[in-house]
């Protein structure tokens, strides 16, 4: 049986007495509401393609990134190796195309070199199959997570660019492919003793899929950094980026 | 400190979510929506901003949870026995609660999600870095297994928030301690 409205229990506090306390709490919360739920439905449209605030914050923190990436780099730390019997197999393809869009290796294909590069003469793919080479077993990482254990051979970058007179404080070595492709990575880790020119792939030439006729491989740097079908190098002091860094993979994306 | 870090780990959770679309280790995928940064890039570059957020804001948390004596006082947890009592106490709505004081399943609940914050931390750095912090993956038996350790506590993580913000919403005026900071009960009022 419910009271009659007159004698209901008289609360000891009215809304009007806490009403400041009500307001505050009032407030607090839709701030936080503000912060979280809505801000956070604002923020998902943030992918770092839209010129609002939110998305020049994260590209500065990459940029931040980048530096601590740098930082933390030492030519002397080696990537693991693994034995051969660690390669994973079949090894996956990949690319930003699927693999019946792989392009064959032009007729005419010679290494271009350009910037601060005192002997700029194309390289044919017979001269740098006669420089020394180094095998490496090494861990391939996606910046998609992934990751896959490939034997690659090649000649060490560092003793090519030295051999073609590369300007060692210069800040950048880019890579311009025959598939559209382009990446650049820094001069220390382009120094790296892992970091090689590979030419072959699993013990045989690099096939068209696996980058030929040369290609990088770094493993200290996350896989998209590996740019396969090279057809130009360049030193440079000019920031160069490249086809994934243009969009928002951060640059430096050591491992 | 509770707010700045349950936003950082909230946005690492989204931002993770969209990291983990793209090769997702499990057997499914997260809907686009639930996910923050819209596509892998812009995961990445949430995931490596909250990480900073997270790592300052956890740190000084960290700090001072063990200097203030904090963590010992509160959330150490206490053995099994109580554990089962409370819960059974709990379950059956005879435990009491008092703003500010945590009983046995709380404690346990709140030590172990700083724990596997920690972990999801410790993993997520020998991810990032596992040539320049090789030793730190290794710990861990490797990059792929590190992976998958960075993921289930990410799930942890989750299971903790779905029961903590459950029990928030059965228990409101804890929500109200929480934002205006205070862990005082209300006064009895005569009746």
């Amino acid at each position: 049986m419910s009271l009659p409205r007159t004698e209901r229990i008289k609360p000891s506090v009215t809304a009007d007495e806490i009403r400041p306390e009500l307001i505050g709490i009032g407030r607090r919360s839709a701030l936080m509401r503000g912060l979280s739920l809505g801000g956070l439905a604002m923020l998902t449209g943030c992918d770092l393609s839209t010129h609002s605030g939110v998305d020049a914050a994260l590209w500065a923190m990459m940029r931040f990134d980048d530096r601590v990436q740098a930082a933390l780099f030492s030519r002397k730390r080696l990537a693991q190796t693994y034995p051969v019997s660690a390669v994973t197999e079949p090894f996956r393809f990949n690319a930003y195309y699927q693999e019946w869009q792989v392009r064959e290796m032009p007729p005419d294909w010679r290494l271009e070199l350009s910037g601060r590069i005192t002997e700029k003469a194309p390289w044919t793919i017979d001269k740098l199959h006669a420089l020394p080479r180094e095998t490496q077993i090494t861990r391939h990482i996606c910046i998609e997570g992934w990751s896959q254990i490939g034997q690659w051979s090649g000649v060490p970058l560092h003793a090519f660019l030295q051999r073609v007179g590369a300007d060692f404080k210069a800040r950048y070595v880019s890579f311009k492919c025959f598939d559209g492709y382009s990446t650049s990575i820094d001069m220390p880790s382009a120094l790296h003793p892992q970091t090689i020119l590979a030419l072959d792939f699993l013990d045989k030439p690099l096939g068209p899929e696996w980058g030929a006729p040369v290609r990088l491989r770094i493993p200290t740097k996350l896989g998209y950094k590996s740019a396969k079908n090279i057809q130009a190098i360049a030193v440079t002091n000019a920031y160069p980026g490249g086809y994934w860094e243009d969009q928002g993979y951060d640059w430096f994306s050591g491992s | 400190m509770h707010w700045v870090g349950a936003a950082a780990v909230i946005c690492m959770i989204l931002s993770g979510w969209a990291i983990y679309n793209a090769s997702p280790s499990l057997a499914f995928r997260f809907p686009r929506w639930m996910t923050l940064g819209g596509w892998l890039a812009g995961g990445i570059a949430w995931h490596i901003t909250a990480m900073w957020v997270l790592f300052v804001d956890g740190s000084a948390y960290l700090l001072y949870g063990f200097c203030s004596g904090h963590f010992r006082r509160d959330i150490t947890p206490r053995g099994p026995g109580a554990v089962i009592h409370d819960m059974w106490a709990a379950l059956t709505g005879r435990l009491g609660h008092r703003l500010g004081h945590y009983n046995a399943v709380q404690r346990l609940l709140y030590a172990g999600v700083i724990a596997v914050i920690c972990v999801s931390v410790v993993t997520g750095l020998s991810i990032w870095k596992p040539v320049q912090l090789g030793w730190l993956a290794d710990l861990f038996g490797g990059y792929p297994i590190a992976r998958f350790i960075h993921l289930a506590a990410m799930i942890c993580i989750v299971l903790f928030l779905i029961v903590h913000l459950t029990l928030v919403v059965i228990f409101p005026r804890t929500l109200v301690a929480m934002l205006t900071n205070t862990a005082v009960e209300p006064k009895e009022t005569a009746s």
